[in-house]
């Protein structure tokens, strides 16, 4: 009787390929994922000088100084355009429309279309709208406007899921009260959903600090701390990608690599670090 | 004569002790019903028939079942062929993402079989077993997923069926389906216990009445009781059993 | 992270959401079923009870949100209007067939076919989702079905990792390990169709991994437990009950990889090596769209340049047509 509950010849071989096929996936992935930073960390880290930090840049020290900072004015003038929009955009979608508005679909199409356009059209657009016709010529206002535009759809996004977690007993238990709506969407409804907005913020945060193709056309490639608004600027990336593409300074390309590499993944890790928080409910 | 022997079968969720020192014996081609309230264990012990309990985490089990005197339990059981043997229906349908024909192909091409005409056969006769064919047989390449809950029920025990399997376990089959569709799967399990050993859990003790040969009442991870269901519904030995059936609890 | 198909593709979490949006558009309709919260209150018994200051500010602030929801509106409608107007008149002067099926682009003889671009960004797009789709699939299969716990709280963040790595960064990586890697192995220059796809093709695999991830994990168990309750093993239940049912989850994946990949200039730009030819072999350099136009916009004028935003409008265009049709087909598909 032992024999009938042994397997049949012929079965499990694929299987067992099946598992090989997976588990060969799986190393492969991982083996790219710690080959590629493993790699740009180790070539980049000695190369890592104080020169590439001097304060000026000039084609000796090749510094990236006024890129980084550079890079953190654009992303804040950004975040300052976008953010504002985008939240309140989310409030109008989520606790304004009505159930059956006509608009809230339009929007969403707009959203989704925007999220789907790559960054080269982006780049043309700003150059088209932004450096052209208003005449702002290669400029960080140009530059974050078009980085702005770019964002919105992704801060609209995880405001409304931020939003829409909000359990519905708050809203009531609100209007239990006799406060208004707007009262009730500022008191009650955005506290709890901040870190989700934050988490989308940081997020987006990410994007432009890792953006070249749509700011080579708008903000341009000057390596210098702007002296106003209409300065042309570059960018950490756009830095990244001068020196590639020059290949004179392949040195500091490996170091800006590498210092690129760990601002971009310290600024995701601490997103998703916040949106694990929110789902495990430690916040709000 | 007795298909299934379960002996002093104890189950453990972690410290959770589920199952308590189970032992009965299931006759072949009969229905047996186990009843209970609800987290009683009898879906639990129903898993344990054909090794489902496996896939938990923490599950650890201790005692012996034997399916025609061999050891499920034993290290050489290749599961696959016991679950073959040991097919079951679960309390909602569960058709796959594919067409009714592949879904009932599942199991057979899972064993090996290939020919396209050895599989039209074994799917007419799944169906018709379960008394499903004249209904679908014109739809046997649209998507399982279109069928109402009572065929995707029906079908799911054609699908379980069509690995020609010696006992059919059934969790709950009917609970999520509307009474027409109930009474259809009923007549269906009458039908069947000609041919399968046949074991079902249910809420619904009429329902344990109607078809069932055999009752195993479970309280608290306990089997209480375990005779004729005529017996068990009549004259209950057990306290317990007796309040149970006259609806005092669960 | 800083290409097209981008926010959706950003990173885990936004790849997560997005399956979760097409999930919820595939069981309510396409629409707006999910947005609304339940609770409404009556407006006009709100208003009457409340005093005139509160009455102004509550409508004040009520366009204030409105006129942001329509800020992502006038975005489309800008770029569109910019795009159209300043592209479709140079196709016009160049002639739409001449535009799209030329095989010669010289600007300098005023010869504008984008054709070989066209090639270009076909062929590196099917060979990013030849490299990336099977990896990224089987690796969402591991994550999904496989991998022990304490694998995945690593695992998970690095694929993460790679969804946020910019660009510009593959691109470089391409350009000083890949590149030398094909000319050492395969002859050539090494910039070629091979490196792009499969850099594109690594670009691409957290993107569909993570999607391809939460399609799996959405379907609902009974699958599994139905196959493994046939006899099947965990291998056979994962593959052929739970992939099956996953796949239109897997597919929107897939479609937001080819979105990515298409539109991605900086890598590609790197290591395809830009000629403007139609490869005849995988080792042979290709221009994809993006690339034509960082490459020539810098120093374009005129007609060459109102050629090169005919450029982007193609591509333009055909991004629209991608994602247009992926939200119709999810649309059509009420279960």
């Amino acid at each position: 009787m032992k024999t009938m509950m042994r397997g049949f010849e012929g079965i499990k071989p694929l299987s067992l390929a099946l598992r090989a096929c997976v588990l060969a996936a799986a190393v492969a992935t991982v083996s790219i994922i710690f080959f590629i930073v493993g790699y740009i960390v180790v070539m980049g880290v000695p190369n890592i000088t104080p020169e590439i930090f001097a304060w000026r840049y000039d084609s000796v020290n090749v510094s990236l100084v006024p890129a980084l900072i550079n890079t953190a004015i654009m992303t804040a003038l950004s975040l300052l355009i976008s953010a504002p929009l985008g939240i309140f955009a989310a409030v109008y979608m989520t606790e304004y429309a009505r159930r059956g508005n006509r608009l809230v679909p339009l929007v969403r199409l707009a959203a989704e279309t925007l999220a789907g356009i790559p960054s080269i059209v982006y780049g043309l657009f700003g150059m088209l709208c932004f450096v052209m016709t208003l005449g702002w010529g290669y400029s960080l206002l140009a530059g974050a406007f078009t980085m702005a535009v770019m964002i919105l759809p992704v801060i609209m996004r995880t405001t409304e899921e931020a939003l829409i977690a909000v359990p519905d007993s708050y809203r009531e238990g609100s209007f239990g009260l006799g406060a208004g709506r707007l009262r009730t969407v500022f008191s009650i409804v955005l506290p709890p959903a901040v870190p989700g907005i934050l988490a989308g913020i940081i997020l987006c945060i990410g994007r432009v600090v890792g953006e070249t193709a749509a700011l080579i056309f708008t903000a341009g490639t000057v390596a210098k701390i702007p002296d106003s608004a209409f300065s042309s600027v570059r960018t950490l990336s756009v830095h990244m990608y001068s020196l590639s593409s020059e290949g004179l300074h392949v040195d500091q390309a490996y170091a800006t690599a590498v210092v690129l590499l760990i601002l971009v993944i310290v600024i995701n890790m601490s997103s998703v670090a916040l949106a694990k928080r929110i789902t495990e409910g430690k916040c709000g | 004569m007795d298909k299934l022997i379960v002996d002093k079968l104890n189950l453990y969720y972690g410290a959770n002790h589920a199952l308590r020192d189970i032992g009965m014996a299931i006759p072949a081609r009969e229905v047996t019903a186990l009843i209970g309230p609800s987290g009683c264990g009898k879906s639990t012990f129903l898993r344990t028939l054909n090794r489902m309990n496996d896939l938990v985490e923490g599950c650890r089990i201790e005692g012996k079942v034997t399916l025609d005197g061999e050891d499920i339990y034993a290290e050489e059981t290749d599961v696959s062929v016991l679950r073959k043997r040991v097919g079951m229906v679960f309390q909602k349908p569960t058709p796959f993402a594919m067409s009714v024909y592949d879904n009932i192909a599942f199991g057979p091409r899972t064993h090996g079989i290939r020919a396209r005409v050895k599989l039209d056969a074994i799917i007419e006769k799944s169906l018709r077993d379960a008394a499903i064919w004249d209904e679908i047989k014109d739809r046997l390449n649209e998507n399982a997923l279109s069928l109402s809950g009572g065929q995707q029920q029906r079908m799911c025990i054609a699908r379980a069926l069509a690995v020609s399997p010696e006992v059919l376990l059934m969790d709950e089959p009917t609970s999520a389906l509307d009474p027409i569709s109930t009474s259809r799967i009923e007549d269906l399990v009458a039908e069947l216990k000609k041919e399968y050993t046949i074991v079902i859990v249910t809420h619904n003790m009429q329902q344990a009445a109607r078809i069932s040969d055999r009752t195993a009442f479970f309280f608290l991870g306990e089997m209480i009781e375990y005779d004729a269901t005529e017996k068990i519904f009549s004259l209950p030995d057990d306290k317990r059993t007796e309040n149970y059936i006259t609806g005092r609890f669960g | 992270m800083s290409s097209s198909s981008a926010p959706l593709s950003a990173s885990l979490h936004g790849t997560r959401s997005a399956v979760k949006r097409f999930v919820l558009l595939k069981s309510e309709g396409f629409g707006n079923g999910m947005r609304t919260p339940a609770i409404r209150v009556p407006e006009e018994k709100k208003n009457s009870m409340s005093g005139a200051k509160g009455k102004f500010s509550e409508s004040f602030m009520k366009v204030v949100f409105l006129l942001a929801a329509c800020v992502s509106i006038l975005c489309v409608l800008l770029i569109c209007l910019f795009l159209f107007s300043n592209g479709l008149p140079a196709i016009g002067k160049i002639g739409p067939v001449a535009f799209l099926t030329g095989m010669e682009w010289r600007p300098g003889s005023e010869l504008y076919g984008i054709a070989p671009m066209i090639v270009g960004s076909l062929y590196v797009t099917a060979g990013a989702i030849v490299t990336g789709v099977p990896l990224g699939v089987l690796t969402a299969v591991f994550m999904a079905e496989f991998c022990p716990k304490r694998l995945y709280g690593v695992l998970s963040p690095a694929i993460a990792l790679l969804a946020g790595v910019p660009s510009i960064l593959y691109g470089f990586f391409g350009l000083v390990v890949m590149v030398p890697f094909v000319r050492e192995v395969f002859g050539g220059s090494g910039k070629s169709l091979l490196t792009a796809s499969i850099l594109l093709g690594i670009m691409i695999l957290p993107t569909i991994t993570s999607v391809s991830e939460a399609a799996i994990r959405a379907v609902p168990r009974s699958s599994y437990e139905g196959a493994l309750a046939l006899g099947a093993t965990h291998e056979r239940s994962v593959f052929f009950a739970v992939l099956p049912a996953a796949r239109s989850g897997i597919l929107a994946g897939v479609v937001l990889g080819i979105g990515r990949s298409i539109g991605e200039t900086m890598a590609v730009i790197m290591v395809a090596g830009n000629q403007v030819l139609i490869p005849e072999s995988l080792v042979r350099g290709a221009r994809t769209l993006t690339a034509n136009i960082v490459l020539e916009m810098g120093y374009a004028a005129d007609l060459h340049r109102e050629a090169l935003i005919g450029t982007a409008l193609v591509l333009f265009v055909f991004i629209l047509i991608l994602n247009t049709s992926m939200a119709l087909s999810i649309g059509r598909k009420v279960p």
